[in-house]
């Protein structure tokens, strides 16, 4: 059989179209049963799976430009392939590197809650469950059969919604394929944002648009060579595969950290 | 009421006082074990943790008393290993301070995890990449070990010892010692270090991560120096409280001034150590991923240079140069003051390496996250302290901790008639066996 090569799932949002509307982040939570309180305030106790960030210049009118930035787990390669900041510390390997789809998986029932995941993710895309989930009255009738839902003291976060591969897997299998089209595994929040922002497929794939869109790389990781786009903390040496989109610098600047007078000229990571 | 317990040769404080005492603090212990509960069955939400601040006050605490207990298998390397026989004084105090330490931070952890029940996991799946899996298995085995050791001193109490199967028991215990020492020494470097790698592997995290040699991080080294060098300050600490409060000398100066001596060399290797790596983090690391000093010691309301300089100047190079000279060691104040800044100095790093980790912001739109304990979490780290303060309290009574206690303290009159009554009872033992000193 010929050896096929692996997949690389990402995404490629475009800050330019986004308006902030949060339909992904909707579309996530209900897509996989992410649980929430009746007083959702405190952010910082809000499991939210994809996160928009609202992002400013910083100038006074009338120059004020604002973006909003959809965030959601970067499913980090790292420096050589699976050494993830979070993949790497878990003690219990609860949270795996899918060598076939370069996806970041969390594996409820063996996570125990140390949260060392968490401290590593400079994202902060994991979250954590400091209660365990309570619908409202009538929704378990709603939740997604193809997600188990979460126990309180345990680590969750984006899957790339997995178990869509899995389904288009099974269908394509039915069908006598063993290759999935683009289209056949779309994540949640890609179908659903109004503003087509969003943009998922296989960063190994010439044919993919993600692939046309960020141009990665492959002998430096990934980064992307479009120069409008860009990762987030590409300095850090965590390797995304979510890339952002955006003409404009000062959002491009922001994605990463940079001394006062350093450009924003594509920077090393620092373990290169 | 209990003093055929209480060892031969030396006083304590009537019962009552000392039932009072223990209840007192028992009172504080309950109410920590109230609050283990409630984390326990109501879960974390308990805490003031969030999801930006996974690791917070315990992680803290169980690094503080970590690094803290270190003085254990330190002593012990000292004493056993490299022969240091004046060490024999304090080496059991040492090791009941590590006991304490090691059997809290375990506790602490237990209480740490989100899924109590699943703690085994770290074991059964292990990732042996995983900082934390060196960690749990050094500890555990660790402990292991400290309670091989602390054994034969509770076999020494009195009563215990009059078992001819617990005398002997004990006296070949002693002579294992040696190699339970060694082993100590062997996983204490290890997990001490993997504490340290625990922050430094932090790769997203610029304020924590570290360079190093192979996989271990600069702060691997760091963190078993500064146990190595500001364990024994704290035993030294321990000690000295403990004869303010009985007010008796129990430990022979010499001891006191060796042990200090040698961690005053250790801490100011590893004050020069820590200075240079923090330079090279300063001005290579950190700037190459984009970030400067001052990034991670401004526009937030608590941390600011001034932990820098605290951490390393005043409560490293300050003590270790007190500790170094004959001066500053035989001048109980300067002693004092060193032995606790050391131990300050220590718990700070750990801090630093764990609390201000989580607060600096590392994504260009956020900012500083700030925490505050909530009153369960400081409930459940102070359960450790009286916990310890009650292990204390009993094995001082009850065991010979101190061998040269009743050289120290010599008793007017001895209690003749209750010698005369036991000698009755059980006249194969040696009263002459019985009355040394004991040696751990
Ligand atoms: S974004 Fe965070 S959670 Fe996701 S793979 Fe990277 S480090 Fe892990
Ligand atoms: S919280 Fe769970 S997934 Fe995260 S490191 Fe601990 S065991 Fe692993």
């Amino acid at each position: 059989m010929k050896h096929k090569k692996a997949k690389k799932y990402g995404m490629v949002i475009d800050l330019d179209k986004c308006t902030g509307c949060g339909s992904c982040m909707v579309a996530c939570m209900a897509e996989n049963n992410v649980p929430f309180r009746k007083d959702e305030s405190n952010k910082l106790l809000s499991i939210t799976w994809m996160r928009v960030y609202k992002l400013t210049n910083g100038k006074p009118f009338p120059n004020t430009d604002i973006c909003y930035l959809p965030r959601p787990c970067m499913h980090c390669e790292g420096q050589h392939e699976g050494h993830s900041p979070c993949v790497t510390v878990c003690p219990a390997i609860a949270t795996d590197y899918n060598i076939e789809t370069g996806i970041v998986s969390q594996i409820y029932t063996r996570c125990f809650g140390c949260r060392y995941c968490m401290a590593s993710c400079p994202y902060h895309a994991r979250y954590f469950n400091w209660w365990d989930p309570v619908w409202p009255d009538g929704m378990e009738k709603y939740l997604s059969p193809n997600v188990s839902p979460r126990m309180r003291g345990v680590v969750e976060k984006c899957s790339f919604c997995f178990h869509k591969y899995q389904l288009a897997k099974e269908k394509a299998f039915m069908k006598g394929r063993r290759e999935l089209k683009e289209d056949e595994y779309q994540t949640a929040c890609t179908q659903a944002c109004p503003a087509d922002a969003i943009t998922f497929g296989d960063l190994n794939n010439p044919n993919h648009a993600v692939y046309r869109m960020a141009k990665p790389d492959p002998k430096h990781h990934g980064r992307p060579t479009n120069p409008h786009a860009f990762r987030l903390l590409e300095r850090l040496g965590t390797n995304p595969k979510v890339y952002y989109l955006s003409s404009r610098e000062w959002v491009r600047r922001a994605g990463d950290n940079y001394l006062e007078n350093e450009s924003i000229a594509k920077k090393p990571a620092h373990h290169e | 009421m209990d003093s055929a317990l209480i060892p031969r040769g030396v006083k304590r404080c009537p019962f009552p006082q000392f039932i009072l005492f223990v209840a007192i603090v028992g009172a504080v212990l309950l109410w920590g074990v109230y609050a283990m509960l409630l984390c326990w069955f109501k879960g974390l939400n308990q805490t003031n943790m969030n999801d930006a601040y996974g690791f917070a006050l315990w992680i803290w605490a169980d690094l503080a008393v970590i690094a803290v207990g270190g003085g254990a298998f330190f002593t012990g390397l000292l004493r056993y290993i490299f022969g240091k026989d004046d060490l024999k004084n304090i080496i059991n105090y040492a090791v009941l301070i590590g006991f304490i330490c090691y059997s809290s931070a375990l506790l602490i952890l237990a209480i740490d995890i989100g899924q109590p029940l699943r703690g085994w996991f770290i074991f059964w799946h292990a990732n042996v990449h995983s900082m934390l899996t060196e960690v749990a298995f050094c500890l555990s085995c660790y402990f292991g070990v400290l309670t091989i050791e602390y054994i034969p001193l509770i076999l020494e109490n009195r009563q215990i010892d009059r078992v001819p199967f617990f005398h002997h028991l004990g006296h070949n215990m002693h002579e294992t010692m040696a190699v339970f020492a060694a082993t100590g020494a062997f996983l204490s470097f290890f997990h001490q270090g993997s504490l340290g790698g625990v922050a430094g592997v932090l790769f997203g995290r610029p304020f924590a991560f570290r360079e190093g040699i192979l996989i271990w991080p600069w702060t691997f080294f760091l963190f078993t120096w500064s146990a190595a060098a500001c364990g024994p300050c704290f035993t030294i600490l321990i000690t000295k409280i403990t004869e303010t409060v009985t007010r008796k000398k129990l430990v022979k100066d010499s001891a006191i001034e060796l042990l200090a001596k040698i961690s005053g060399w250790m801490l100011l290797t590893y004050s020069i150590a820590k200075t240079a790596d923090t330079w090279y983090w300063a001005t290579v690391t950190a700037p190459s991923m984009g970030q400067t000093l001052m990034d991670f010691y401004s526009n937030n309301p608590l941390y600011g240079i001034w932990i820098l300089i605290l951490e390393i100047a005043i409560c490293g190079f300050v003590p270790a140069f007190i500790l170094i000279t004959k001066k500053g060691r035989k001048n109980s104040l300067a002693l004092w003051i060193a032995i606790t800044l050391a131990t300050i100095g220590v718990c700070i790093n750990r801090w630093v390496m764990v609390l201000q980790v989580m607060a600096v912001p590392v994504l260009t739109f956020e900012s500083w996250f700030m925490y505050f304990p909530s009153w369960q979490e400081i409930a459940t780290t102070i359960l450790p302290v009286a916990y310890g303060v009650i292990l204390i309290a009993i094995s001082y009574r009850y065991l010979p901790v101190f061998p040269n206690e009743p050289e120290l303290n010599p008793m007017e009159t001895l209690p003749a008639q209750e010698t005369e009554k036991e000698e009755a009872v059980e006249p194969s033992v040696d009263l002459e066996q019985e009355l040394k000193p004991a040696e751990a």
